[in-house]
Protein backbone atom coordinates (compact mmCIF):
# COMPACT_ATOMS: atom_id res chain seq x y z
CA UNK A 1 0.00 0.00 0.00
CA UNK A 2 1.16 3.49 -0.81
CA UNK A 3 2.55 5.55 2.07
CA UNK A 4 1.94 9.22 2.83
CA UNK A 5 5.64 10.13 2.48
CA UNK A 6 5.62 8.65 -1.02
CA UNK A 7 2.69 10.97 -1.87
CA UNK A 8 4.53 13.94 -0.38
CA UNK A 9 7.62 13.18 -2.43
CA UNK A 10 5.53 12.94 -5.62
CA UNK A 11 3.89 16.27 -4.74
CA UNK A 12 7.40 17.76 -4.63
CA UNK A 13 7.46 17.13 -8.38
CA UNK A 14 4.28 19.15 -9.03
CA UNK A 15 5.16 22.74 -9.93
CA UNK A 16 3.20 25.93 -9.53
CA UNK A 17 2.02 26.92 -13.03
CA UNK A 18 2.68 30.63 -12.52
CA UNK A 19 5.98 30.39 -10.63
CA UNK A 20 7.38 27.23 -12.19
CA UNK A 21 10.47 26.99 -9.96
CA UNK A 22 8.33 26.36 -6.89
CA UNK A 23 6.62 23.09 -6.11
CA UNK A 24 3.19 23.06 -4.53
CA UNK A 25 4.93 21.83 -1.37
CA UNK A 26 7.45 24.74 -1.34
CA UNK A 27 4.56 27.13 -1.76
CA UNK A 28 2.68 25.71 1.22
CA UNK A 29 -0.39 25.11 -0.93
CA UNK A 30 -0.59 21.43 0.08
CA UNK A 31 -2.01 21.38 3.60
CA UNK A 32 -2.57 17.70 4.32
CA UNK A 33 -2.28 14.24 2.84
CA UNK A 34 -4.44 11.46 4.27
CA UNK A 35 -4.73 7.78 3.42
CA UNK A 36 -8.21 6.48 4.06
CA UNK A 37 -8.41 2.80 3.18
CA UNK A 38 -6.91 2.66 -0.30
CA UNK A 39 -7.96 6.21 -1.06
CA UNK A 40 -5.73 9.30 -1.03
CA UNK A 41 -7.14 12.62 0.13
CA UNK A 42 -5.14 15.80 -0.39
CA UNK A 43 -6.08 19.24 0.96
CA UNK A 44 -4.89 22.26 -1.01
CA UNK A 45 -5.48 25.94 -0.26
CA UNK A 46 -5.37 28.94 -2.64
CA UNK A 47 -2.75 31.66 -2.17
CA UNK A 48 -5.30 34.31 -3.23
CA UNK A 49 -9.06 33.79 -3.50
CA UNK A 50 -9.16 34.39 -7.24
CA UNK A 51 -5.96 32.52 -8.06
CA UNK A 52 -6.68 30.98 -11.48
CA UNK A 53 -3.96 28.38 -10.96
CA UNK A 54 -5.92 26.27 -8.47
CA UNK A 55 -7.78 24.19 -11.04
CA UNK A 56 -4.55 23.60 -12.92
CA UNK A 57 -2.77 22.56 -9.70
CA UNK A 58 -5.55 20.13 -8.89
CA UNK A 59 -5.34 18.62 -12.40
CA UNK A 60 -1.54 18.42 -12.22
CA UNK A 61 -1.71 16.58 -8.88
CA UNK A 62 -4.11 14.02 -10.33
CA UNK A 63 -1.88 13.59 -13.36
CA UNK A 64 1.35 13.16 -11.37
CA UNK A 65 -0.16 10.58 -9.02
CA UNK A 66 -1.89 8.72 -11.80
CA UNK A 67 1.41 8.44 -13.74
CA UNK A 68 2.70 6.67 -10.65
CA UNK A 69 -0.19 4.24 -10.48
CA UNK A 70 -2.16 6.11 -7.82
CA UNK A 71 -5.58 6.91 -9.20
CA UNK A 72 -8.02 6.86 -6.31
CA UNK A 73 -7.32 10.45 -5.33
CA UNK A 74 -9.54 13.19 -4.03
CA UNK A 75 -8.27 16.79 -3.92
CA UNK A 76 -10.16 19.10 -1.55
CA UNK A 77 -9.96 22.88 -1.72
CA UNK A 78 -9.83 24.26 1.84
CA UNK A 79 -10.03 27.97 2.68
CA UNK A 80 -9.30 27.90 6.38
CA UNK A 81 -6.82 28.51 7.87
CA UNK A 82 -6.09 31.06 5.14
CA UNK A 83 -2.78 30.81 3.32
CA UNK A 84 0.04 33.06 4.46
CA UNK A 85 3.51 33.68 3.02
CA UNK A 86 4.83 32.24 6.32
CA UNK A 87 4.07 28.83 4.79
CA UNK A 88 6.52 29.38 1.97
CA UNK A 89 9.44 27.08 2.76
CA UNK A 90 13.00 28.45 3.20
CA UNK A 91 14.00 26.37 0.23
CA UNK A 92 11.13 27.93 -1.70
CA UNK A 93 12.33 31.46 -0.81
CA UNK A 94 15.83 30.60 -2.00
CA UNK A 95 14.51 29.21 -5.29
CA UNK A 96 12.36 32.31 -5.84
CA UNK A 97 15.36 34.59 -5.47
CA UNK A 98 17.46 32.51 -7.84
CA UNK A 99 14.61 32.68 -10.34
CA UNK A 100 14.58 36.50 -10.17
CA UNK A 101 11.60 37.07 -7.85
CA UNK A 102 12.38 38.74 -4.55
CA UNK A 103 10.99 36.60 -1.68
CA UNK A 104 8.55 38.08 0.89
CA UNK A 105 9.79 40.03 3.90
CA UNK A 106 7.79 41.34 6.88
CA UNK A 107 5.79 44.41 5.93
CA UNK A 108 4.21 47.26 7.90
CA UNK A 109 0.57 46.97 9.00
CA UNK A 110 -1.66 47.56 5.97
CA UNK A 111 -3.90 49.97 7.86
CA UNK A 112 -1.03 52.49 7.82
CA UNK A 113 -1.37 54.63 4.70
CA UNK A 114 1.64 55.89 2.76
CA UNK A 115 3.94 53.78 4.91
CA UNK A 116 7.46 53.33 3.53
CA UNK A 117 7.38 50.22 1.35
CA UNK A 118 9.53 47.34 2.62
CA UNK A 119 13.19 47.44 1.62
CA UNK A 120 13.60 44.72 -0.97
CA UNK A 121 16.93 43.45 -2.22
CA UNK A 122 17.31 43.29 -6.02
CA UNK A 123 17.40 39.62 -7.02
CA UNK A 124 19.67 40.44 -10.00
CA UNK A 125 22.45 42.57 -8.47
CA UNK A 126 21.69 42.29 -4.72
CA UNK A 127 21.52 46.08 -4.29
CA UNK A 128 19.31 47.39 -1.47
CA UNK A 129 18.63 50.55 -3.47
CA UNK A 130 15.28 49.61 -5.01
CA UNK A 131 11.88 51.26 -5.35
CA UNK A 132 8.28 50.10 -5.36
CA UNK A 133 6.61 50.68 -8.75
CA UNK A 134 3.20 49.22 -7.91
CA UNK A 135 1.67 47.21 -5.09
CA UNK A 136 -0.02 45.08 -7.74
CA UNK A 137 1.88 42.99 -10.24
CA UNK A 138 1.77 40.31 -12.91
CA UNK A 139 -0.11 37.93 -10.61
CA UNK A 140 -2.15 38.49 -7.44
CA UNK A 141 0.77 37.38 -5.25
CA UNK A 142 3.35 39.84 -6.61
CA UNK A 143 4.22 43.55 -6.53
CA UNK A 144 6.40 45.40 -9.04
CA UNK A 145 9.75 46.85 -8.02
CA UNK A 146 12.65 48.41 -9.84
CA UNK A 147 16.32 48.42 -8.90
CA UNK A 148 17.88 51.90 -8.79
CA UNK A 149 21.39 50.46 -9.18
CA UNK A 150 21.09 48.08 -12.14
CA UNK A 151 17.74 49.57 -13.32
CA UNK A 152 16.19 46.12 -13.77
CA UNK A 153 12.47 45.89 -13.03
CA UNK A 154 11.61 42.82 -10.96
CA UNK A 155 8.76 41.05 -9.22
CA UNK A 156 8.46 40.93 -5.44
CA UNK A 157 6.45 38.08 -3.93
CA UNK A 158 4.46 40.18 -1.48
CA UNK A 159 3.89 39.35 2.15
CA UNK A 160 0.39 38.10 2.94
CA UNK A 161 -0.56 37.62 6.60
CA UNK B 1 -37.37 32.07 2.23
CA UNK B 2 -34.00 30.61 3.21
CA UNK B 3 -32.25 33.50 5.00
CA UNK B 4 -28.77 32.00 4.68
CA UNK B 5 -29.12 31.53 0.92
CA UNK B 6 -30.51 35.03 0.52
CA UNK B 7 -27.66 36.58 2.50
CA UNK B 8 -25.02 34.65 0.55
CA UNK B 9 -26.56 35.92 -2.68
CA UNK B 10 -26.33 39.51 -1.40
CA UNK B 11 -22.71 39.04 -0.36
CA UNK B 12 -21.73 37.12 -3.50
CA UNK B 13 -23.44 39.50 -5.93
CA UNK B 14 -21.60 42.49 -4.42
CA UNK B 15 -18.30 40.77 -5.24
CA UNK B 16 -19.44 39.55 -8.65
CA UNK B 17 -20.82 42.82 -9.96
CA UNK B 18 -17.99 45.02 -8.68
CA UNK B 19 -15.49 42.43 -9.94
CA UNK B 20 -17.12 42.64 -13.36
CA UNK B 21 -17.14 46.45 -13.32
CA UNK B 22 -13.41 46.53 -12.58
CA UNK B 23 -12.72 43.93 -15.27
CA UNK B 24 -14.07 46.45 -17.80
CA UNK B 25 -10.90 48.46 -17.12
CA UNK B 26 -8.64 45.68 -18.39
CA UNK B 27 -6.59 47.41 -21.07
CA UNK B 28 -8.30 50.74 -20.33
CA UNK B 29 -6.71 51.86 -17.04
CA UNK B 30 -5.38 55.45 -16.91
CA UNK B 31 -1.81 54.16 -16.45
CA UNK B 32 -0.40 50.67 -16.75
CA UNK B 33 0.14 50.16 -13.01
CA UNK B 34 -3.46 51.10 -12.22
CA UNK B 35 -4.77 48.94 -15.04
CA UNK B 36 -2.98 46.01 -13.40
CA UNK B 37 -4.12 47.03 -9.91
CA UNK B 38 -7.78 47.22 -10.96
CA UNK B 39 -7.71 43.86 -12.69
CA UNK B 40 -5.90 42.25 -9.72
CA UNK B 41 -8.64 43.55 -7.42
CA UNK B 42 -11.25 42.38 -9.92
CA UNK B 43 -9.76 38.89 -9.84
CA UNK B 44 -9.88 38.80 -6.03
CA UNK B 45 -13.53 39.89 -6.08
CA UNK B 46 -14.54 37.33 -8.70
CA UNK B 47 -12.69 34.69 -6.68
CA UNK B 48 -14.70 35.70 -3.61
CA UNK B 49 -17.89 35.54 -5.68
CA UNK B 50 -16.97 32.02 -6.79
CA UNK B 51 -16.55 30.81 -3.21
CA UNK B 52 -19.64 32.57 -1.91
CA UNK B 53 -21.98 31.58 -4.76
CA UNK B 54 -20.70 28.00 -4.70
CA UNK B 55 -21.67 27.80 -1.06
CA UNK B 56 -25.00 29.52 -1.80
CA UNK B 57 -25.74 26.78 -4.34
CA UNK B 58 -24.98 24.10 -1.75
CA UNK B 59 -27.20 25.80 0.81
CA UNK B 60 -30.03 26.09 -1.69
CA UNK B 61 -29.75 22.38 -2.52
CA UNK B 62 -31.35 22.58 -5.95
CA UNK B 63 -28.28 21.62 -7.91
CA UNK B 64 -27.25 25.12 -9.01
CA UNK B 65 -23.51 25.81 -8.95
CA UNK B 66 -21.64 29.14 -8.88
CA UNK B 67 -21.72 29.44 -12.68
CA UNK B 68 -25.47 28.86 -12.86
CA UNK B 69 -25.97 31.56 -10.24
CA UNK B 70 -23.62 34.04 -11.92
CA UNK B 71 -24.73 33.52 -15.51
CA UNK B 72 -28.31 32.31 -15.52
CA UNK B 73 -30.32 34.52 -13.18
CA UNK B 74 -32.47 37.46 -14.25
CA UNK B 75 -31.77 41.03 -13.14
CA UNK B 76 -34.42 41.03 -10.40
CA UNK B 77 -32.75 38.00 -8.79
CA UNK B 78 -29.47 39.89 -8.29
CA UNK B 79 -29.22 41.37 -4.80
CA UNK B 80 -26.07 43.48 -5.03
CA UNK B 81 -25.79 47.01 -3.69
CA UNK B 82 -26.66 49.81 -6.11
CA UNK B 83 -23.22 51.30 -5.38
CA UNK B 84 -21.29 48.46 -7.03
CA UNK B 85 -23.21 48.57 -10.31
CA UNK B 86 -22.55 52.29 -10.88
CA UNK B 87 -20.44 52.99 -13.99
CA UNK B 88 -16.65 53.35 -13.75
CA UNK B 89 -16.80 57.01 -14.85
CA UNK B 90 -13.44 58.78 -14.56
CA UNK B 91 -10.66 57.42 -12.36
CA UNK B 92 -11.91 59.48 -9.42
CA UNK B 93 -15.33 57.83 -9.70
CA UNK B 94 -13.82 54.33 -9.89
CA UNK B 95 -11.60 54.99 -6.88
CA UNK B 96 -14.33 56.62 -4.78
CA UNK B 97 -16.75 53.73 -5.43
CA UNK B 98 -13.98 51.31 -4.50
CA UNK B 99 -13.03 53.18 -1.34
CA UNK B 100 -16.61 53.42 -0.02
CA UNK B 101 -17.03 49.69 -0.66
CA UNK B 102 -13.60 48.50 0.57
CA UNK B 103 -13.98 50.36 3.87
CA UNK B 104 -17.34 48.63 4.42
CA UNK B 105 -16.13 45.23 3.29
CA UNK B 106 -13.08 45.30 5.55
CA UNK B 107 -15.22 46.03 8.60
CA UNK B 108 -17.74 43.37 7.55
CA UNK B 109 -15.11 40.64 7.06
CA UNK B 110 -13.51 41.69 10.38
CA UNK B 111 -16.79 40.50 11.94
CA UNK B 112 -17.59 37.53 9.70
CA UNK B 113 -14.37 35.73 10.62
CA UNK B 114 -16.15 35.14 13.97
CA UNK B 115 -19.30 33.72 12.34
CA UNK B 116 -20.48 30.43 13.82
CA UNK B 117 -21.00 29.30 10.23
CA UNK B 118 -17.61 27.72 9.48
CA UNK B 119 -17.82 28.20 5.74
CA UNK B 120 -18.61 31.91 6.03
CA UNK B 121 -15.81 32.33 8.59
CA UNK B 122 -13.37 30.58 6.23
CA UNK B 123 -14.37 32.65 3.20
CA UNK B 124 -14.12 35.85 5.28
CA UNK B 125 -10.71 35.03 6.74
CA UNK B 126 -9.34 34.48 3.24
CA UNK B 127 -11.02 37.57 1.76
CA UNK B 128 -10.07 39.86 4.68
CA UNK B 129 -6.36 39.64 3.90
CA UNK B 130 -6.95 40.75 0.31
CA UNK B 131 -9.47 43.42 1.26
CA UNK B 132 -6.83 45.11 3.43
CA UNK B 133 -4.67 45.53 0.32
CA UNK B 134 -7.62 46.87 -1.65
CA UNK B 135 -8.51 49.39 1.05
CA UNK B 136 -4.96 50.64 1.40
CA UNK B 137 -4.85 51.18 -2.35
CA UNK B 138 -8.19 53.00 -2.64
CA UNK B 139 -7.75 55.08 0.55
CA UNK B 140 -4.32 56.32 -0.57
CA UNK B 141 -5.73 57.34 -3.94
CA UNK B 142 -8.66 59.20 -2.35
CA UNK B 143 -6.14 61.23 -0.35
CA UNK B 144 -3.81 61.80 -3.32
CA UNK B 145 -6.61 62.97 -5.60
CA UNK B 146 -8.52 64.94 -2.97
CA UNK B 147 -5.41 66.69 -1.66
CA UNK B 148 -3.84 66.90 -5.12
CA UNK B 149 -4.44 69.50 -7.81
CA UNK B 150 -7.53 71.69 -8.09
CA UNK B 151 -8.70 69.54 -11.01
CA UNK B 152 -8.23 66.20 -9.20
CA UNK B 153 -9.82 67.63 -6.04
CA UNK B 154 -12.89 68.89 -7.90
CA UNK B 155 -13.36 65.69 -9.81
CA UNK B 156 -13.14 63.32 -6.85
CA UNK B 157 -15.35 65.65 -4.79
CA UNK B 158 -17.88 65.39 -7.61
CA UNK B 159 -17.62 61.58 -7.43
CA UNK B 160 -18.25 61.67 -3.70
CA UNK B 161 -21.28 63.93 -4.27
CA UNK B 162 -22.64 61.45 -6.83
CA UNK B 163 -21.98 58.24 -4.90
CA UNK B 164 -22.77 59.30 -1.34
CA UNK B 165 -26.51 58.65 -1.84
CA UNK B 166 -25.78 54.94 -2.33
CA UNK B 167 -23.92 54.49 0.96
CA UNK B 168 -26.86 54.10 3.41
CA UNK B 169 -27.65 50.86 1.56
CA UNK B 170 -24.32 49.40 2.76
CA UNK B 171 -26.00 49.03 6.15
CA UNK B 172 -29.40 47.88 4.90
CA UNK B 173 -30.91 45.15 7.06
CA UNK B 174 -34.22 43.33 6.91
CA UNK B 175 -35.58 40.00 8.15
CA UNK B 176 -32.71 38.16 6.44
CA UNK B 177 -29.99 39.81 8.53
CA UNK B 178 -32.25 39.77 11.62
CA UNK B 179 -32.58 35.99 11.51
CA UNK B 180 -28.87 35.42 10.90
CA UNK B 181 -27.88 37.84 13.66
CA UNK B 182 -30.10 35.93 16.09
CA UNK B 183 -28.50 32.61 15.37
CA UNK B 184 -24.89 33.84 15.44
CA UNK B 185 -24.11 33.72 11.71
CA UNK B 186 -23.62 37.51 11.53
CA UNK B 187 -21.87 38.67 14.71
CA UNK B 188 -21.27 42.36 15.37
CA UNK B 189 -23.15 43.55 12.29
CA UNK B 190 -24.65 46.56 14.06
CA UNK B 191 -21.26 48.01 15.00
CA UNK B 192 -20.13 48.43 11.42
CA UNK B 193 -21.98 51.59 10.45
CA UNK B 194 -20.56 53.93 13.09
CA UNK B 195 -17.04 52.59 12.57
CA UNK B 196 -17.37 53.04 8.82
CA UNK B 197 -18.65 56.60 9.24
CA UNK B 198 -15.78 57.61 11.45
CA UNK B 199 -13.19 55.91 9.23
CA UNK B 200 -14.35 57.50 5.96
CA UNK B 201 -14.69 60.88 7.69
CA UNK B 202 -11.07 60.65 8.82
CA UNK B 203 -9.88 59.84 5.29
CA UNK B 204 -12.03 62.62 3.75
CA UNK B 205 -10.62 65.13 6.26
CA UNK B 206 -7.13 64.18 5.20
CA UNK B 207 -8.16 64.35 1.56
CA UNK B 208 -9.77 67.80 2.10
CA UNK B 209 -13.09 66.43 0.83
CA UNK B 210 -16.48 67.19 2.31
CA UNK B 211 -19.39 64.83 2.73
CA UNK B 212 -22.43 66.19 0.86
CA UNK B 213 -25.00 67.73 3.14
CA UNK B 214 -28.19 66.57 1.54
CA UNK B 215 -29.02 63.12 2.85
CA UNK B 216 -31.06 61.90 -0.06
CA UNK B 217 -30.63 58.16 -0.38
CA UNK B 218 -31.08 55.52 -3.03
CA UNK B 219 -31.62 51.87 -2.24
CA UNK B 220 -33.31 48.80 -3.67
CA UNK B 221 -30.53 46.44 -4.69
CA UNK B 222 -31.05 44.12 -1.74
CA UNK B 223 -34.64 43.62 -2.93
CA UNK B 224 -33.65 43.17 -6.57
CA UNK B 225 -34.71 46.70 -7.60
CA UNK B 226 -31.76 48.00 -9.56
CA UNK B 227 -30.58 51.11 -11.38
CA UNK B 228 -30.65 51.00 -15.18
CA UNK B 229 -26.99 49.97 -15.24
CA UNK B 230 -27.37 46.38 -14.07
CA UNK B 231 -29.16 45.22 -17.21
CA UNK B 232 -26.26 46.37 -19.39
CA UNK B 233 -23.77 44.63 -17.10
CA UNK B 234 -25.71 41.37 -17.31
CA UNK B 235 -26.05 41.63 -21.08
CA UNK B 236 -22.28 41.49 -21.30
CA UNK B 237 -21.63 39.18 -18.33
CA UNK B 238 -24.15 36.57 -19.46
CA UNK B 239 -23.80 36.86 -23.22
CA UNK B 240 -21.81 33.69 -23.87
CA UNK B 241 -23.92 31.43 -21.63
CA UNK B 242 -27.14 32.84 -23.05
CA UNK B 243 -25.99 32.53 -26.67
CA UNK B 244 -24.29 29.15 -26.25
CA UNK B 245 -25.87 27.44 -23.22
CA UNK B 246 -23.44 25.26 -21.28
CA UNK B 247 -20.41 26.32 -23.33
CA UNK B 248 -16.97 25.73 -21.80
CA UNK B 249 -13.45 26.53 -22.90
Amino acid sequence: MVKADKIWSLLEEVFDPEVPVLTVVDLGVVRDVRLIGGKVEIDITPTYTGCPAMQRIEDDIHEKLSENGISDVKVNLVLSPAWTTDWLSDNGKKKLEEYGIAPPVDEPDKSVLFADPPKIKCPKCSSDNTKLVSQFGSTACKAQYQCNSCLEPFDYFKCLK
Amino acid sequence: MNALFEYLIRLGDDSLILGHRLSELCGHGPILEEDIAMTNISLDLIGQATNILQYAGEVEGEGRNEDDLAFLRYARDYKNLLLVEQPNGDFGMTIMRQFLFDAYRKLLFDRLIYSNNEQIAAIASKALKETKYHLRHSAEWVIRLGDGTEESHNRIQESLNTLWRYTPELFYQDEVEAELKNNGVLPGLDEIQSEWESYVKQIFDEATLSIPENNWKMEGGRKGLHSEHLGYILAELQYMQRAYPGMEW
